[in-house]
């Protein structure tokens, strides 16, 4: 108890002194998250959208994979996204091995399967929906896709705050490829792990709490910004 | 005065799952006015409009326009018994298929406020749609089909599970439609709407079109004893 007491009292003072340190390091994890998120999002939503509008051979095997995929290992894809990247690798020229772009490549990864699966549950209600309807209009396959993206978007928005949860959080993948170099790659989940082997519980705490207020505090403004859970709309 | 029609229909077939569910159909449509399609549940009304829309697909025979396919697919719209709702507004709702065909904003969402008053829902244009009661829907959808002055409007019992006042206001619709010009193909069950709008009858039976003529001819003096029992009120199979 005295560590989770020291660890709110820690954290308390850290925000409110606005401590340099963990401000860099809790702006690196909303920035590797957030670019994350948005590449994965350009990715998976018209993804999900094409498997829901399209009718192709391989669909059905597609979207198993993608449903397997949400509970992909996120080591793994740490582990593979090393090798591809390290100096031997096959994009080892780029050099982006322990630089947050490296990192923004594996959390995209992750949470490619896990928006993509989301999203197309839903659009493919929608689609359900909306089928006879568009087909009589004779709208083209991209019209299809926009339409069905633009009147689904707070059910894709629930998508991409559960992409967004899952790579906050994550530490495996980025740790092995990012390196939790102090100043370079370290960020709020790295650190954790680094001060908990350390044996320093009141900072280890601390920087957990702040990591639950930011996930708290997007997901809100997010939500704010977009109206969900307002009016007469749900 | 219409690019498509006449529309000529030569052994039209269609199938599900290998089951005939209409046809063969012969059938020719020209002129202006309103072709009405009654028959039992199950004789094929909606399958015949959804052939003829191209949603259904043809299995066998020829439904030949006047004008190249992809031309009159444009030119002609479809209203389901059960409106379909976009999760949008009134107006978005209304403006949609001229967003499709890349009309300009400003000037489709005037165009879209202006038909949304001619159907009586210029008062609820930032409703959501999908909130609307069933009347409402109708007359939207009604609005949507002919905001983009179709030729050939097709009709699947617009008017089904709606009360008498509902439906008055959606036959002033299809009559003014008319009037401007727009061939209505609609099928009904109502028989009461069907002499009150009908100048041509195709009356269904199993897949096929058992008699057809002018509506003045067809309900005075049906030839078949079918469509007789069906216009007394008999239950015809």
């Amino acid at each position: 108890m005295v560590d989770l007491w020291s660890g709110f009292s820690q954290a308390f003072w850290l925000v409110v002194t606005f401590d340099p340190e963990l401000a860099e390091i809790a702006f690196r994890s909303l920035r590797v998250t957030l670019s994350a998120l948005l590449v994965a999002s350009v990715i998976a939503l018209p993804l999900a959208a094409l498997l829901a509008v399209k009718r192709f051979r391989w669909r059905r095997w597609i979207i198993a994979i993608l449903n397997a995929l949400m509970g992909l290992p996120p080591v793994v894809v740490g582990l593979v996204v090393y090798v591809v990247l390290s100096r031997s690798g096959p994009l080892g020229v780029l050099g982006l091995l322990f630089t947050p772009t490296a990192m923004i490549v594996a959390q995209t990864i992750i949470i490619v399967p896990l928006i993509a699966s989301v999203a197309h549950q839903s659009l493919r209600e929608l689609w359900a929906e909306y089928h006879d309807l568009l087909i009589s209009m004779n709208v083209t396959q991209w019209q299809k896709i926009r339409t069905l993206l633009w009147d689904s978007r707070r059910a894709l928005l629930t998508a991409s705050l559960a992409g967004f949860g899952r790579a906050i959080g994550e530490v495996g993948a980025i740790m092995i490829v990012g390196g939790n170099i102090d100043h370079a790659t370290r960020v709020l989940t790295t650190a954790i792990a680094l001060e908990t082997g350390k044996g320093d519980f009141g900072l280890a705490l601390a920087l957990g709490f702040v990591l639950i207020g930011i996930a708290v505090v997007v997901n809100l403004s997010i939500h704010w910004l977009s109206r969900t859970e307002r009016g007469d709309r749900w | 005065m219409s690019r498509l029609l006449p529309l000529a229909v030569e052994g039209a077939v269609g199938r599900r799952r290998s089951r005939t569910i209409v046809g063969p159909v012969d059938l020719r449509i020209e002129g202006a006015g309103i072709t009405v399609v009654i028959g039992p549940n199950g004789a094929g009304k909606t399958s015949l409009l959804s052939l003829l829309h191209g949603t259904e697909r043809l299995a066998a025979g020829r439904i030949d326009w006047a004008c190249p396919l992809e031309d009159a697919r444009h030119a002609q719209a479809f209203v389901f018994q059960r409106p379909v709702m976009l999760r949008r507004t009134v107006a978005e709702n209304i403006a949609y298929p001229l967003q499709i065909r890349g009309v300009a904003r400003k000037e489709a969402q005037a165009r879209a406020a202006d038909w949304a008053r001619r159907v009586g829902l210029g008062e609820v244009l930032n409703r959501y749609a999908p909130v609307l009661s069933g009347g409402e829907q109708q007359k939207l959808a009604l609005a949507r089909a002919l905001i983009i002055e179709p030729d050939v409007l097709f009709l699947d019992e617009p008017c089904a599970s709606l009360d008498g006042r509902a439906m008055r206001e959606i036959e002033e619709i299809l009559l003014a439609a008319r009037d401007r010009g727009t061939r209505l193909v609609m099928s009904t069950h109502n028989m009461g709407q069907a002499r009150r709008l009908a100048d041509e009858v195709l009356f269904l039976l199993q897949g096929r079109i058992h008699e057809s003529g002018p509506a003045s001819t067809f309900f005075t003096a049906p030839d078949t004893p079918q469509a007789r029992a069906f216009l007394k009120g008999d239950i015809v199979e």
